[in-house]
């Protein structure tokens, strides 16, 4: 089955006083996995919610294939949920939870058996299918969410935060096998996280949120480097904020000179939002400072400096980092890469 | 560490001793009015000598009232005020737990009302009903089982509630709910299930409220099991009858709390894995 169009017009969701959603537009194109990204409250859920029928709108519209679906309860929805809680039901096997929304529809017996070895095949868990949920790790868990999701052929794929209650390598395994699962099936999926890595590495277009709205919407190249707002610049990726001057379409930052991505901002004093990885070592740059801590990444090292007035992260690779120790001296630069102004 | 050790076992030694103390202080209260009634009931003809006769005369003694007949009347009660009991409990907790969350406070001091109520109270509220029923429905003493019901809300709605402690009955229903179980289904078939000890601990609390309950039956003028035994305590020279019935009631209501238990348990013990593999 291949994807159809989601869009969400003008959603609104308000709890009590506090609006949830503030009137959001989101369109998903067919078989496209769009990531919402943001930090808790910012209404990533409600939006899923809404979507799958778990909540109702306050105001706005959801269409799914041209079809209004706005006051359609969830249960008609057909819509496969993965989520963030292990929601697999602890009185049936593993074969029967993939089975449950197939028996719901009334599929014969083989076709359901069937269909259920098939969805296990493709999270590669058939030998698990006569275990009970107790049985399997929280990884296992949720790839059976996701196959039970899946059996029922869903039009739209809904993941909330699935890979949050899990350690940090089964979420990457999971993380590329759920992209690789999705490509497959080709179904239009809204995967809600607030964990950037994951949005970043999953999605074809991140939306990052705030407040009930998307403030940018983008491939996730778009969203890391080409940030539209300094919330975006500061959520997504970890942002040095330092002191700058603008003059005409460019910044200067103690002495190093940057474009602008935003040309037309004004002249005068400003924060300017600088990459870690855009500050690098130079044997006499116009940034002097100590190194007071060096974070090991693995490949890279990341090292915070002092520079008498504020501290600077910068980003290199591990075997450059190695050479500065915490009290070692050290010289900066400023890549100019267009920077973005607070 | 040595010293520290040997403190701490001193003190679990300690601590077990007093266990026991306690259990076999609390077991022979308990247990020894049984076994002397059981005793009894096995009392021959004459002090001392053991026989069968009085747990013969069960199914034998005719009354008035006929005892076999109170027995059965009573066992039906149980199985009534049960079903009754879960059909309007089960769904009402579930849905209590899922879409009025704020009525928790208000459905549970209902349901404890009776336990607050007297007998006696009850009785007299309940008299003009009572009246109505007779005229209207039926002259049985089944039709004891509105008023148990109602007696049974606060144990079954505590063992309901607490089945239901365990089960993330959000999550669950709202992902049966996205593959397209309606309500009814998202209750029966993914929330019931799971809550089955709970569901087992209502019906026993309630099988056994109705098997021991004597005073509404009686001021309602209705014949239940523990009502003949009362008028067979009062009718008969020989008591061992009354004993050998009390204490085959007694025996049935422990083998259902061990039949109970025992299904429970395997099903417990799925959980308890479940939580150490997480």
């Amino acid at each position: 089955m291949t994807g159809v169009e989601v869009s969400l017009r003008g959603l609104h969701r308000r709890y009590g006083q506090v609006v949830a959603l503030d009137g959001l537009d989101l369109t998903l194109a067919p078989g496209e996995l769009v990531a919402l990204l943001g930090p808790s409250g910012c209404g990533k859920t409600t939006t899923l919610r809404l979507l799958a029928g778990l909540e109702d709108a306050d105001g706005g519209q959801v269409t799914v294939a041209g079809t209004d679906i706005t006051h359609v309860p969830s249960n008609r929805r057909d819509m496969g949920m993965v989520f963030q809680a292990y929601s697999l039901f602890p009185h049936m096997t593993v074969r029967d939870n993939v089975a449950f929304g197939l028996k719901l529809r009334r599929t014969g017996r083989t076709e359901r058996e069937r269909r259920a070895m098939e969805m296990l095949e493709l999270v590669s868990l058939t030998e698990q299918a006569g275990r009970y949920a107790h049985q399997l790790s929280g990884g296992q868990q949720q790839r059976v969410a996701l196959a039970r999701a899946l059996a029922i052929s869903p039009k739209v794929l809904l993941l909330d935060e699935p890979l949050s209650a899990l350690d940090a390598k089964v979420r990457a395994q999971l993380r590329d096998e759920i992209r690789r699962i999705q490509l497959e099936v080709g179904t239009t999926t809204l995967f809600v996280t607030h964990d950037q890595e994951e949005a970043l590495a999953i999605a074809d277009r991140v939306g990052v949120m705030r407040d009930g709205r998307i403030e940018q919407l983008g491939t996730p190249t778009d969203i890391y480097s080409r940030p539209a707002t300094s919330f975006v610049a500061e959520f997504v990726g970890l942002t040095n904020r330092l002191h700058g001057t603008v003059t005409g379409g460019s910044v200067d930052v103690r002495g190093c000179v940057l474009p602008l991505a935003n040309p037309a901002t004004q002249d005068g004093e400003a924060t300017v939002l600088v990459r870690p990885e855009a500050v690098t070592v130079t044997p006499s740059g116009p940034l002097t400072g100590t190194v007071i801590a060096v974070t090991f990444l693995g490949a890279s090292s990341r090292i915070t400096v002092d520079l008498g007035d504020t501290t600077v992260l910068a980003q290199l690779p591990t075997s450059d980092a190695t050479a500065l120790p915490a009290g070692s001296a050290v010289s900066l630069t400023i890549r100019p890469d267009p920077v973005l102004v607070a | 560490m040595a010293a520290v050790t040997g403190l701490h076992a001193r003190r679990r030694r300690r601590l077990n001793v007093f266990r026991y103390a306690v259990f076999t202080v609390f077991g022979l209260f308990f247990l020894l009015p049984l076994l002397a009634m059981i005793r009894f009931s096995l009392e021959g003809s004459t002090s001392g000598s053991w026989s069968l006769s009085a747990w013969g005369q069960i199914a034998s003694y005719a009354g008035p009232p006929p005892l076999l007949s109170g027995v059965e009347i009573t066992l039906e009660l149980a199985v009534i005020t049960c079903l009754v009991v879960l059909v309007l409990l089960v769904p009402t907790v579930i849905w209590v737990r899922l879409r009025v969350r704020w009525m928790t406070r208000l459905i549970e001091a209902l349901c404890l009302l009776p336990l607050t109520i007297p007998a006696i109270v009850l009785v007299v509220g309940l008299a003009p009903i009572y009246r109505v029923i007779r005229q209207q429905f039926s002259l049985s003493a089944l039709q004891l089982f509105w008023v148990y019901a109602v007696l049974a809300l606060p144990y079954a709605y505590r063992a309901l509630a607490a089945g239901l402690e365990g089960v993330d009955v959000k999550t669950l229903s709202e992902a049966a709910r996205s593959l397209g179980a309606g309500w009814i289904t998202v209750i029966w078939r993914v929330i019931v299930p799971n809550m089955r000890q709970g569901v087992l601990n209502a019906m026993l609390l309630t099988g056994a409220l109705v098997l021991g309950e004597f005073t509404i039956a009686y001021l309602l003028l209705y014949t239940n099991l523990q009502v003949t035994l009362f008028y067979v305590s009062r009718g008969t020279p020989n008591a061992g009858v009354l004993f050998s019935t009390s204490s085959a009631a007694l025996l049935f209501a422990f083998v259902l709390l061990l039949i109970l238990s025992y299904v429970g348990r395997r099903r417990g013990g799925q959980s308890e894995r479940s939580k150490v593999s997480k």
